[in-house]
């Protein structure tokens, strides 16, 4: 990732614009921002999906973003990894900084990003025609890397991380789907992990899951969070409350508050958060 | 009222009969060629049938080899051609849609599966025959990659088609290029299904007779240069039918118990590949 | 840049914000960049070997449409001996064979297909289906060999005894003995093209929504009142495109019609008088075209051929299209 790919090298944060910055500061904390989105839109044509978004993603922590069907958190987090350009006609505006460097400069490869910021999805999506060890090491062979140690070594420490080692290490040859569902996402966790993110966006990782999965993954959140930052969407507040440090609550495509989770929950700031929480739409 | 009730049902027993004549018109027919074949051609089947060489007009023995090869070689040249344009136009329109072009590409492929293999054959001639200045077996592996590429481009077209895209966005999220998605991802998960279309487009190519009078054009000689008229087992069975001699006609007989069998051997292995791949 | 104060009007000047994406914007690196010119080349190549096809057919045809223009579809002679050529005949004798085929195969192949839909129970039905299916991949040379040795001298019988018995029809008022003529291509037609709409119509009947069906039953109706009153207006425009594919099928068809056809150059008044079919024509006759001429002229009627396929299979595949969405078109 040199200089010469990415647009803008030298923003420093206290020359953003002041809302961001206030918001940063009002954060405190020693921690520091890892992605930051600076007035994000994203259209689908001639809707638009979301409204001018800013917000700042801290380092080793993990951001929930709740909100009813529909209110384009599921977009917007798409746009974090430039994944909602598989979606025809759609388009963008505004800045998405990762580490400062934009996203969206010209001559930066979807490629590139999609290396740093990866992503699990809704439903667990594990390649049928490979078997777990490969399905873990997938990010590595497809891009042509075929050193056996450095392989198996991936291998071991990404499923570990995943906390599935255990449960596969004598099966690694088995086929990826014949894992249950559970398992299979914690094998998509790993397969993301294994190329080492800076930041796992997670989309409603667990809706497809029963509740022991649910909770099995849930503690691997809490463990995965030392080692790569995470945001993740939920429709389930109380997994939310749970699991993140900070929480964004979208609605309609705008984001209406941003905090700490403890806060947000106990004391939201805005009446339509407190509605949504309250339970009373949603 | 019990009057017309009964009529009713009598029309309902009549049509019910009339439907099963149909059907069975239809099997009877089939069972009629496939048994006619069998009985006639499965006989005079033997090892030398299979190897030895033409023997001259009107003598008996000798074997078809000449035109096993020839087939065999013809089609395999077809299928180099054939293959990659399918599937590669297939890749285009099914993982870089663009409205419209993509459409426009598979309705033609389409309509011309279409086209009279007579008029294929006119084609290859006119394509290749004439500026080479004879026949060859190369303008005959032309005429069966015209008639191959539609079908490999619809029925990859449609193995593609199967395959989820969640499978696809979980490579791309990994940062894994585009293109090493398709070949990566894609195409293993579809690969049986590629093949199958494959191997229905090499065995309908296999049978074709029509393309073959003015491009490979026959020979009953051992050729295995591409450039010169070779011999091909569907031509070889129009040329001994029509001929005026009995051990023609047997050969001819034997021939078309050959093809059918390569035939209806592919169309078993096929069905029961795919049905293996629905059971996983 | 650097040194510039960085304010967020700097930033949108420096980088503008709209980025419009389409297709096209994922393919930045160099992998995907040749990957889709590839790929884009091999489609249109598709479309190239298309029109080079019918380019090459008018630029073989060429001497002949100068020579004879429109006049080659309604003249009736043929003689290479004096350079006249013309194909009204043969058109007549394609046309003729293909719809007599069609008249046969409509009932059988739509009832095989609604007994198979509406009165086999489900786990019968493949195993009746798969040898209709079998038969439509049977290459056309072993229907040739077939009809010619088993057909043939079983149709000689039949013409025989219907010229002696009903000669002064004009149907049956030919040469009964050669075997080979209209009514055998005509049958061999039949049987080849038979499973083929046989399967399309299977198909789109299946499409019929049950509870439809189940609607009329549940008023008492009979089993075949429902499918006369539901399922066929129902699925009408299918199996209309399915009978029309079988007619393209059956016009085009060469080595069969070739071998059982009749292969004589006139216009045709009976049943049993052999005739060319354009197909079988150019079959026989093109090695024995010694002439630029004589080769023109059978391309050109190949050309004719080509027009007319082409204009039943557009129509085919437009029917079919608009309620399969191409689904089916590798049935033929």
């Amino acid at each position: 990732m040199s200089s010469e790919t990415y647009a803008m090298n030298d923003l420093k944060t206290r020359e953003l614009e002041a809302p961001v910055a206030t918001a940063i500061e009002a954060l405190g904390s020693d921690n520091g921002v890892r992605m930051r989105v600076d007035e994000l839109s994203v259209y689908y044509g001639k809707v638009q999906a979301v409204k001018q978004v800013s917000m700042a993603i801290r380092t080793h922590k993990v951001t929930a973003l709740i909100g009813p069907s529909g209110c384009g958190k599921s977009t917007f987090i798409r746009c974090l990894n430039r994944m909602h350009e598989l979606t025809p006609g759609a388009r963008v505006e505004g800045k998405v900084l990762l580490d400062e460097q934009d996203l969206y400069g010209t001559g930066v490869d979807p490629v590139d990003v999609r290396r740093r910021v990866g992503m699990v999805f809704q439903k667990p999506n594990p390649f049928p025609n490979m078997s777990v060890r490969d399905n873990v090491i997938a990010g590595f062979r497809l891009n042509g890397v075929r050193d056996r140690k450095t392989l198996d070594e991936v291998v071991e420490k990404s499923l570990r991380g995943a906390a599935l080692w255990d449960e596969v290490k004598d099966n690694l040859q088995k086929s990826g789907a014949s894992l249950s569902g559970g398992q299979q996402q914690r094998l998509c966790i790993a397969r993301a992990l294994a190329v080492n993110p800076e930041v796992l966006l997670m989309d409603e990782p667990c809706s497809a899951l029963d509740p022991i999965a649910t909770a099995k993954i849930e503690e691997l959140i809490h463990e995965l969070k030392e080692q790569v930052t995470i945001v993740i969407v939920t429709h389930n507040m109380q997994q939310a409350a749970r699991v993140s440090d900070f929480t964004a609550f979208f609605y309609l495509g705008e984001l209406v508050e941003f905090g700490e989770t403890g806060k947000l929950f106990t004391a939201p700031e805005k009446r339509q958060t407190e509605d949504y929480i309250t339970g009373r739409f949603g | 009222m019990n009057r017309h009730f009964r009529f009713r049902k009598f029309v309902e027993w009549a049509n019910w009969v009339g439907m099963l004549c149909c059907m069975s018109v239809s099997v009877f027919f089939l069972v009629a060629i496939l048994g006619y074949v069998l009985v006639h051609g499965a006989s005079y089947i033997d090892w030398e049938f299979l190897t030895a060489m033409p023997v001259p007009a009107g003598e008996t023995g000798g074997g078809i080899a000449n035109a096993l090869v020839g087939s065999f070689l013809v089609v395999m040249v077809a299928s180099l051609m054939a293959l990659p344009i399918g599937i590669g136009a297939a890749i285009f329109i099914n993982e870089f849609p663009s409205h419209g072009f993509g459409r426009t590409v598979r309705f033609l492929a389409e309509v011309l599966t279409g086209v009279p293999s007579i008029v294929v054959g006119l084609f290859a001639y006119a394509l290749v025959v004439v500026p080479s200045g004879g026949f060859s077996a190369f303008s005959g592996s032309v005429a069966y990659a015209f008639i191959m590429v539609p079908i490999i481009l619809i029925t990859a077209q449609e193995a593609l088609r199967l395959v989820p895209d969640s499978l696809r966005e979980a490579s791309l999220a990994l940062g894994i290029p585009k293109w090493r998605t398709i070949m990566g991802v894609v195409l293993p998960v579809s690969s049986r299904a590629l093949i199958t279309g494959a191997v229905l487009a090499i065995s309908r190519a296999l049978g074709e007779a029509a393309p073959m009078l003015f491009t490979a054009f026959g020979n009953s000689f051992w050729n295995v240069n591409l450039t010169k008229p070779i011999a091909t087992v569907p031509l070889l069975i129009y040329t001994y039918a029509t001929g005026p001699y009995d051990d023609w006609h047997q050969k001819a007989w034997a021939a078309s118990f050959v093809l059918l069998v390569v035939v209806l051997l592919t169309s078993v292995l096929t069905r029961a590949f795919l049905r293996g791949n629905s059971n996983e | 840049m650097a040194g510039d104060e960085v304010t967020l009007e700097t930033l949108n000047r420096a980088l503008p914000g709209v980025k419009p994406v389409s297709a096209r914007r994922q393919v930045v690196n160099l992998g995907d960049r040749l990957f889709y010119i590839v790929a884009k080349s091999l489609a249109l190549l598709v479309i190239v070997l298309a029109l080079l096809l019918v380019a090459d057919l008018c630029r073989g045809a060429s001497e002949a449409i100068r020579q004879f223009g429109l006049k080659f579809l309604v003249g009736t002679t043929w003689d290479p001996v004096t350079h006249q050529f013309s194909t009204l005949p043969t058109v007549i004798g394609t046309l003729v064979k293909g719809f007599i085929a069609l008249l046969l195969a409509v009932p059988v192949s739509i009832g095989s297909a609604i007994f198979l839909t509406f009165y086999t129970p489900r786990w019968l039905r493949p195993v009746i289906s798969y040898p209709i299916e079998l038969l439509a991949g049977i290459p056309s040379i072993i229907f040739g060999m077939w009809a010619l040795f088993a057909m043939v001298p079983v149709i000689r019988v039949i013409q025989i005894w219907l010229k002696a018995h009903f000669g002064w029809f004009f149907l049956f008022d030919g040469p009964a003995v050669y075997g080979v003529g209209v009514l055998s291509g005509s049958i061999i037609l039949f049987i080849m093209i038979t499973p083929i709409i046989t399967a399309i119509s299977k198909e789109i009947l299946l499409t019929v929504p049950r509870a439809q069906i189940e609607g009329m039953l549940a008023l008492g109706s009979t089993q075949w009142e429902a499918i006369w009153k539901v399922a066929l207006p129902f699925s009408r425009i299918g199996l209309f495109g399915a009978v029309i594919l079988g007619l393209g099928r059956a016009v085009g068809e060469t080595m069969a019609v070739t071998m059982v056809g009749g292969n004589s150059f006139a216009m045709i008044h009976s049943l049993f008088d052999p005739v060319h079919s354009m197909a079988s024509q150019i079959a026989s006759e093109f090695s024995e075209a010694t002439y630029s001429l004589y080769v023109s002229s059978l391309i050109y009627a190949g050309l004719v051929l080509f027009g007319i396929t082409i204009l039943i299979s557009l129509m085919a595949q437009f029917l079919i299209w608009r309620i399969s969405k191409g689904k089916l078109a590798l049935l033929d």
